[in-house]
């Protein structure tokens, strides 16, 4: 199992006047997960993260950060390795971009060499030009460009571990979605624990390696995406993932989930004869032909081999063939298979080299089995 | 003394004067100044105080505004028992007539800072020290300036009255003026005083035009 980073022991946070914000939590966050706190409003989702870079302190309970109790960590030391990320971004309107991004490697004292490197290197990496960006002050940015400007700063000093809070939940839907690619993108590049919050169920299955679903300051449900919408808790999980649960769940589906190996293949070289023999071992009537590196050429028919026997297959075989990636989603291939009148299509990678197959009854076999729940399809 | 009034004859007043308004001049800004500087001392950090302790706003500013509201020469005459007359008392009176703008400007300055941006700050690890210097301040600045402006302004027209108590500056010739019904001693020290005033309210619009972070100019 990862190792724990982080961990809640019985901790309840009680507001005055009575309010239980946070009730009794105990859970556990594994390096470089992304666990996403979703819930309605005033479910304590936002509390929870704030008790661990204490803006809010513990009613009761331990919260050890890497095993160390965090309420006997110098609470700016411990703060300066927690990036926060919060809805309205809160950028100081006084600072250029890059004053806002390097402020905590000012604050640990870091050279000015390496805060400039950082900002430049954080700012592409939020797909802003740094040379366009840099000088600029926050009204001088739309929306989606201050939340970038507020992740790049929540990444500056490269903590291990990042609250979001709602962090594109005051965006229009077409730039939060583009953030949230931009989000998935990021956290292929860089390992970090995040601990993020929403109310917005699609965005924590698209975001969330796990989901912590919470109601009244506890968790009702803390599981994979899957597992939330395939078997949820209770009633309020079932409610509050929703009926459609099922094309959401495809949304979270890559065609390398579902693709099988592709068998029958041939390289570009070998010969007619070859492929006859190859067709009528595997009962197949097609081939995929890749060249010495396994990247995908084209198909090989067996009706375009019947009147020979010799040459290789390079010449005789079917190049406009459409493909599709591994990392695909599972949706936007069906559209593709649809749209093309085709019932299979050749998987590759990144390289286009060969990777297996997806078929209509590939799609068909894996929703009536796995991942693919009954109530969620009805 | 002939009081003719005629515009020769004032500017006649003033070139024979010159030495002595400007002197009075210099002693008018001397006043004003001091208590400006003072007073924003005292009345930033009584403001900054305040944004801390929310107890004390209501009846910091409420103060405040008590002493704002008594008339100059009554507070020149309360404070002649303590202080005797002169420079002293004048500028400890203005001093306290600067503190309901001051410190109400900066409370205001840096308590209409926008909550996200507190919460960022503050979970940033930036100690207390450190948001006041870096963000409070200076987001804060153009409110604050705004607030020494007025206090200026105030100030070189109260100063004229502090004449009275023997603080000198130029109410000296505008009293002298009006004791012996002498017209041009009287302008004298009344136009240098209305353009003092009308410069140091430019001066201050400069310099807080300056000192406004690049960032904020386009608010104003």
């Amino acid at each position: 199992m990862a190792h724990t980073i982080i961990r809640f022991d019985k901790v309840s946070k009680f507001f005055p006047g009575g309010t239980k914000a946070v009730d009794d939590l105990s859970f556990e966050i594994y390096e470089g997960e992304c666990v996403v706190f979703l819930g309605p409003s005033g479910c304590g989702k936002t509390t929870t993260i704030k008790l661990l870079n204490r803006l809010e302190h513990p009613t009761d309970g331990t919260i050890y950060l890497n095993g160390k109790d965090t309420s006997k960590i110098d609470v700016i030391a411990l703060r300066r390795s927690i990036g926060y990320v919060i809805q309205d971004v809160g950028l100081f309107p006084h600072m250029t971009v890059a004053q806002n991004i390097s402020l905590v490697p000012r604050l640990i004292g870091w050279s000015i060499t390496t805060q400039e490197t950082r900002v430049d290197e954080l700012l592409r990496l939020v797909d802003l030009e740094p040379s366009a960006f840099r000088d600029r002050y926050p009204h001088q940015l739309s929306g989606g460009q201050r939340q970038r400007v507020g992740v790049a700063r929540g990444l500056a000093a490269d903590p291990p571990v990042i609250l979001m809070d709602e962090p594109f939940g005051a965006l229009d839907p077409i730039t939060r979605a583009q953030l949230q690619d931009e989000f998935l993108r990021l956290r292929s590049k860089i390992k970090k624990t995040i601990l993020f919050v929403t109310h917005d169920i699609d965005e924590a299955i698209k975001l969330g390696d796990r989901i912590a679903v919470m109601r009244t300051g506890k968790i009702v449900q803390f599981d994979t995406p899957k597992k939330i919408m395939g078997e949820p808790a209770d009633e309020f999980v079932k409610d509050f993932v929703g009926k459609d649960c099922g094309l959401k769940l495809m949304k979270l589906l890559r065609i390398s989930d579902i693709m099988v190996p592709a068998l029958n293949n041939i390289t570009e070289r070998s010969g007619v004869v070859e492929a006859k023999k190859l067709m009528e071992e595997r009962k197949s009537d097609i081939l995929l032909v890749v060249d010495d590196q396994g990247v995908f050429q084209g198909v090989i028919r067996f009706e375009l081999l019947t009147n020979r026997n010799q040459g290789s297959v390079k010449g005789l075989m079917d190049r406009d063939i459409p493909t599709v990636k591994t990392e695909e989603e599972i949706r936007a291939t069906l559209e593709l298979m649809l749209k093309k009148g085709v019932v299979w299509l050749p998987v590759v990678d990144e390289e286009e080299r060969l990777k297996g197959i997806v078929t209509m009854t590939h799609f068909a076999c894996f929703f009536s089995s796995e991942g693919w729940n009954q109530e969620g399809a009805s | 003394m002939e009081s003719g009034g005629g515009l020769l004859s004032i500017l006649s007043y003033f070139i024979n004067n010159l030495r002595l308004i400007f002197k009075l001049t210099l002693e008018h800004i001397e006043v004003a100044m001091m208590a400006v500087i003072i007073s924003t001392i005292i009345g930033v950090a009584i403001g900054i105080v305040i944004t801390r302790i929310k107890k004390l706003v209501t009846p910091v500013i409420g103060i405040a505004g008590v002493i704002y509201t008594i008339p100059s020469l009554a507070l020149f005459g309360m404070l002649i028992p303590f202080i005797g007359i002169g420079v002293k008392p004048a500028v400890i009176a203005l001093i306290l007539y600067g503190q309901l703008v001051l410190i109400r400007n900066t409370y205001v300055g840096i308590t209409q800072i926008d909550r996200a941006v507190i919460e960022a700050g503050k979970g940033m690890g930036m100690s207390s020290w450190q948001f006041l210097g870096m963000v409070e301040l200076p987001v804060a600045l153009p409110v604050i300036m705004a607030g020494i402006r007025t206090a200026a302004v105030m100030n070189i027209g109260t100063a004229t009255i502090a004449a009275y108590i023997g603080a000198g500056g130029l109410g000296w010739l505008i009293f002298r003026g009006i004791a012996s019904v002498y017209t041009e001693q009287i302008i004298a020290g009344a136009v240098p005083v209305i353009l003092l005033a009308i410069g140091t309210d430019y001066f201050f619009i400069l310099l807080e035009r300056f000192l406004t972070p690049p960032g904020l100019r386009h608010r104003s």
